[in-house]
């Protein structure tokens, strides 16, 4: 009869339980100061049991049955939660090798008399097992990645400040790179506080944005009319000489818009418009009317 | 003769790829000693190509080469898609055609941003686009 290293397994629950929080409480990757004593042995039992409670010879040999689902969505939410926590990578992925080696040396333990049907079933619990690290890795970056994302939302939400640089004049720097649901952020707190102000200029400075493609260009020109709209003129500042090149090779057209290479000709323009004029104190001005 | 003398390969599957992507060509394209102008017309051609590849085929890798010939040394950049393909490749290359409800500029101003241009297209297969940059092209 062939061996069936799933009964010898759980029949051998408790010890083995025992063994693998040892395993854990002995690693020195254990983080007390992340998780308790008390929770570590809960999620440990949870994962524990409902692993033998699945493990069937039948699905020994296939890692990537679907038995092992509900073994799967107990890990991915372990590895979700100790990624947010702040676990690094190793230790969440101690926590299923540990068991691992658990599992195989209780088993060396229990079955001495065959070391060729033991070595078979062990390189098969191996793959069961090396499945489900992958796994918790897998998930493990997955909610890292979620942190990153939100990081990224909330950049995007800071980045676009519209400033009032004058009496009826707004500057709006963006750094980085436009895309649609930025372009969309910015669009809305320009027009939103060219209402606020009631001001007829607007300057876009693109300084900080590395490379402009035809998503970009799109991006400015939907902006620009869309403050023209609003009644309120739209300057495109900080246009770098490579920037400006590269616009001609691609074919953008940006000739019906007032473009300036810097924010500061830009404001010079913008006082014009506005029949401002910007001098030193106490000189007199010939050409005032 | 072109000779391939480093590699690199991006997996690009989402918008905030992009950004990863561009910074990975500019890190090479510094290492070749690039000018700044032929830098951002490489990268502008690039970021055309990325957002083709992630708008009409869900994403697809890019291979970012150091190619030499000669005393010549540029980046290469292949991408590969397995999306809806291009059933005319004329029609998209010219100005201003546009099947989504972008400018129409990608792919012809991507061609002039660049040295060398190359594409091939399967209606339901995929698209690969290969452009070469050269440091002083």
């Amino acid at each position: 009869m062939a061996l069936d290293i799933t009964k010898i397994l759980k029949s051998k629950k408790k010890s083995l339980f025992e063994d693998w929080m040892k395993n854990q409480l002995s690693n020195e990757g254990l983080r007390e100061d992340l998780v308790s004593n008390e929770d570590l042995r809960a999620q440990s039992e949870e994962l524990i049991n409902i692993l033998l409670q699945t493990l069937t010879p039948e699905n020994l040999s296939d890692p990537s049955s679907a038995s092992f689902d509900p073994v799967l969505e107990i890990l991915s939410g372990i590895a979700i939660v100790r990624a947010q926590q702040g676990f690094s990578p190793r230790e969440t992925g101690l926590f299923v090798i540990s068991l691992k080696e658990a599992l195989l040396a209780r088993l060396q333990e229990e079955v001495k008399d065959n070391p060729i049907a033991i070595f078979e079933e062990s390189l098969k619990l191996n793959r069961v097992m090396d499945h489900f690290i992958i796994n918790s890795f897998e998930t493990f970056i997955k909610g890292r990645e979620e942190v990153i994302l939100r990081q990224t939302d909330e950049i995007a939400e800071i980045s676009t400040p519209v400033i009032r640089i004058w009496d009826g004049i707004l500057a709006l720097p963006i750094i980085g790179t436009l895309d649609s649901s930025r372009t969309q952020i910015i669009m809305e707190s320009l027009l939103n506080e060219i209402v606020a102000t009631g001001s007829s200029i607007t300057i876009l400075d693109i300084s900080g944005v590395p490379a402009v493609d035809s998503l970009v260009a799109q991006h400015l020109i939907k902006t620009v009319s869309a403050t023209r709209l609003m009644g309120a003129e739209c300057i495109i500042s900080g246009i770098r000489p490579e920037i400006a090149q590269t616009i001609v090779h691609l074919g953008i057209e940006l000739t019906n818009i007032v473009t300036k290479a810097t924010l500061a000709s830009a404001l010079r323009y913008a006082f014009q418009t506005l029949n401002l004029q910007v001098r030193k104190a106490g000189t007199q001005n010939a050409t005032n009317q | 003769m072109i000779i391939s003398l480093s590699k690199d390969v991006v997996i690009i599957q989402r918008e905030q790829d992009v950004v990863l992507f561009r910074n990975r060509v500019k890190e090479f394209a510094t290492k070749i000693k690039m000018g700044l102008v032929n830098q951002t017309k490489l990268i502008t051609a690039a970021s055309e190509l990325v957002r083709n590849m992630i708008r009409y085929a869900e994403g697809g890798d890019i291979s970012i080469e150091v190619v030499s010939k000669g005393r010549e040394n540029g980046i290469r950049l292949t991408f590969k898609d397995t999306g809806p393909g291009i059933a005319d490749i004329q029609l998209a290359m010219k100005d201003g055609y546009s099947t989504g409800k972008s400018l129409g500029l990608g792919l012809p101003g991507a061609k002039r941003l660049v040295n060398d241009f190359n594409i091939t297209s399967e209606v339901n297969k995929g698209t690969v686009v290969t452009i070469i940059k050269w440091a002083n092209g």
